[in-house]
């Protein structure tokens, strides 16, 4: 590192950086949170681990992500929902297995496109970003292999992802809301993520939503710290023990 | 440890055995009771029984009853735990626990795929676990009241579970053996995890040190129970020793369970609810007060306090996920399907150009 000949922009890019990692890193705790609530209640045994498994890769990045903006834990426990930067589409509730399956396809394909392109910068978060794209890559894989699976399988499965995909697709639009301190062609990311996105929905016999992917209530939204009733409850249990005892260490 | 050698040796004994019974020449079908002997040479040898084996039909069935009932023990031990997921204390808590709770999902995996070379597949046996012809550990019918029960279900559950199954790594069954060895090693850092949460409670907060306390107060007895009854009342033991499955009988596991905890406890700053445990220098073993076997036989028969719970989450997780897998099954016909109808059509094509 070289020192900085003007110190007050080196700190305004701190902060800008620490605003980024804030966002990204809340995404992948709250989203780690929803899959961790699906142990012992999935479909099929196999489901447990790989559920597990993505849960524990998304855990793994926003511990990386919180710690380069301060201490995991205070961020994590001590946070009130209004300071929470993650995107809406994370917490929403997990609903049955074709809409966890739904929030796992836009998000995973999202994160993909967006630490890989991360990766290619030179900024403070392209080496986590390089990492983190390969663990995303089998998480996408396993949200397309079950989209197409459950979309054409049986007629139920395919009432169902349809209804999925259909009821989160007015989130989806926030997530390209451009980040301050992620310097990427977010247009382009937008352009890709529908294109990918798309493409797996009709393999899967699925009609790509209709209707807005953004409200005036979810357009970045999240990103601002405004969220939904779900996510207050959600942090309620996630949060009480950790707070019931001031200063204890775990 | 068997070599292929002696493996080889012991198999060529068993085909001499076998013609010498029946009287018929190598390679002529022989009768049961020169497999019998094949079988019984085998296992006294310490050889390995492998699933294309022939074993008598009451070793494969207490195989599948113990195999089975193990893996539905991880299934539902799962739930215990996974109570605390959503609200541990700590990311890096969260972690080990979530890692922890999927390791029990693999280790049902494992499990049943062994269940299977016995010829029992994984559906059947979830049918009998729903509708409570086989059983899961009893322990499982406890409730996780505090954060602390995390770290008393790793350290003296699974404490007790290892104990229990690091002898069936040597077990004459080789599917079921060789599954334990990976799961063995994993229970042991789930121990470990244990011991290390109720450590930090116990040098944490006033508060902290109650709560583990209080955890281990409820856990000790029941995990004591986990070795099954007393010997004399023990109802497969003496079989399941004759061949091999079983190594050491449930009061000896249970004093070895007891003689490693009671140092540990005293490490932990955590006192052994039980005012009769002493060592007793003569024995070289601790003693310890006499077990409420009323309240074993009653968990056991339905009447523990998350009996119902425990069985009705997992049913409805099964009768929920029904149309997942209902799914799958008809995506995975139809793509071979139209795999199959695309090769006939390559195959049909080749022959009209040739």
């Amino acid at each position: 590192m070289t020192t900085s000949l003007n110190p007050a922009s080196s700190a305004d890019a701190d902060a800008v950086t620490a605003a980024a990692a804030l966002a990204l890193g809340d995404d992948a705790l709250v989203l780690s949170h929803r899959l961790g609530e699906w142990a012992g209640h999935a479909p099929v045994l196999e489901e447990e681990v790989a559920l597990a498994n993505i849960a524990l890769d998304l855990l793994g990045q926003a511990r990386v992500l919180l710690s380069l903006v301060g201490d995991e834990d205070e961020l994590a426990y001590l946070r009130e929902e209004r300071a929470f930067r993650n995107v809406q589409l994370v917490e929403q509730p997990n609903g049955d297995f074709a809409h966890t399956i739904a929030r796992q396809l836009y998000f995973s394909t999202y994160q993909r496109l967006l630490y890989g392109r991360l990766a290619e910068t030179d900024g403070p978060l392209a080496g986590l970003a390089a990492k983190a794209v390969k663990e995303v890559a089998y998480h996408q894989d396993h949200a397309e292999q079950w989209t197409v699976r459950l979309g054409d399988g049986t007629a139920e499965s395919h009432d169902r992802m349809q209804q999925g995909c259909d009821a989160l697709w007015r989130h989806t639009g926030e997530m390209f809301q451009p980040v301050d301190g992620i310097d990427i062609d977010w247009p382009e990311i937008e352009a890709s993520w529908t294109a990918s996105v798309t493409a797996v929905l009709e393999r899967a016999t699925l009609a790509v939503p209709e209707g807005p992917r953004t409200g005036a209530w979810s357009a970045g939204a999240g990103r601002q710290g405004l969220h939904t009733e779900p996510f207050g409850r959600m942090l309620a249990e996630m949060q009480h023990l950790h707070r019931s005892h001031p200063g204890a260490s775990w | 440890m068997a070599t292929a050698a002696a493996h080889q040796a012991a198999r060529t004994q068993a085909a001499h055995a076998t013609s010498d019974a029946t009287g018929t020449a190598p390679g002529q079908a022989p009768g049961t009771a020169a497999y019998q002997t094949a079988f019984d040479t085998a296992v006294a040898a310490e050889e390995r029984i492998e699933p294309r084996d022939w074993m008598p039909d009451a070793y494969r069935a207490t195989l599948v009853r113990q195999i089975a009932q193990h893996a539905h023990s991880e299934i539902i031990g799962m739930q215990p735990e996974a109570n605390w997921i959503t609200r541990a204390p700590s990311l890096r808590r969260k972690a080990i626990l979530m890692a922890k709770v999927q390791d029990e999902a693999g280790h049902g995996l494992y499990l049943y795929s062994a269940a299977e070379t016995l010829g029992t597949g994984r559906d059947e046996l979830l049918d009998k676990l729903h509708s409570g012809r086989q059983k899961y550990s009893s322990i499982f019918n406890y409730p996780t009241l505090t954060w602390a029960d995390v770290g008393a279900i790793g350290w003296l559950v699974d404490g007790a579970a290892i104990t229990n199954q690091v002898p069936l790594c040597r077990c004459s069954y080789g599917p079921y053996a060789r599954a334990m060895v990976r799961i063995c090693k994993e229970e042991s850092f789930h121990q470990r995890q244990g011991y290390e949460l109720l450590l930090a409670l116990s040098r944490g907060t006033e508060a902290q040190h109650a709560m583990a306390q209080d955890a281990v107060d409820r856990w000790w007895w029941p995990s004591l129970m986990m070795f099954g009854p007393p010997d004399d009342e023990s109802s497969h033991s003496a079989q399941s020793m004759e061949w091999k499955i079983k190594r050491h009988s449930n009061d000896e596991l249970r004093q070895r369970f007891v003689d490693i905890c009671v140092p540990q406890a005293e490490s932990l700053g955590l006192t052994l609810p039980d005012p009769d445990l002493v060592w007793n220098e003569e024995r070289g073993h601790h003693d310890f007060g006499a077990i409420d076997w009323t309240e074993f036989w009653e968990v056991l028969k339905g009447n523990g306090p998350c009996n119902e719970q425990r069985i009705t989450q997992r049913r409805q997780a099964h009768d929920e996920g029904a149309w997942v897998r209902e799914a799958a099954a008809t995506h995975a016909a139809k793509h071979s399907e139209a795999k199959h109808a695309e090769a006939q059509d390559s195959g049909a094509n080749g022959k009209a150009t040739a």
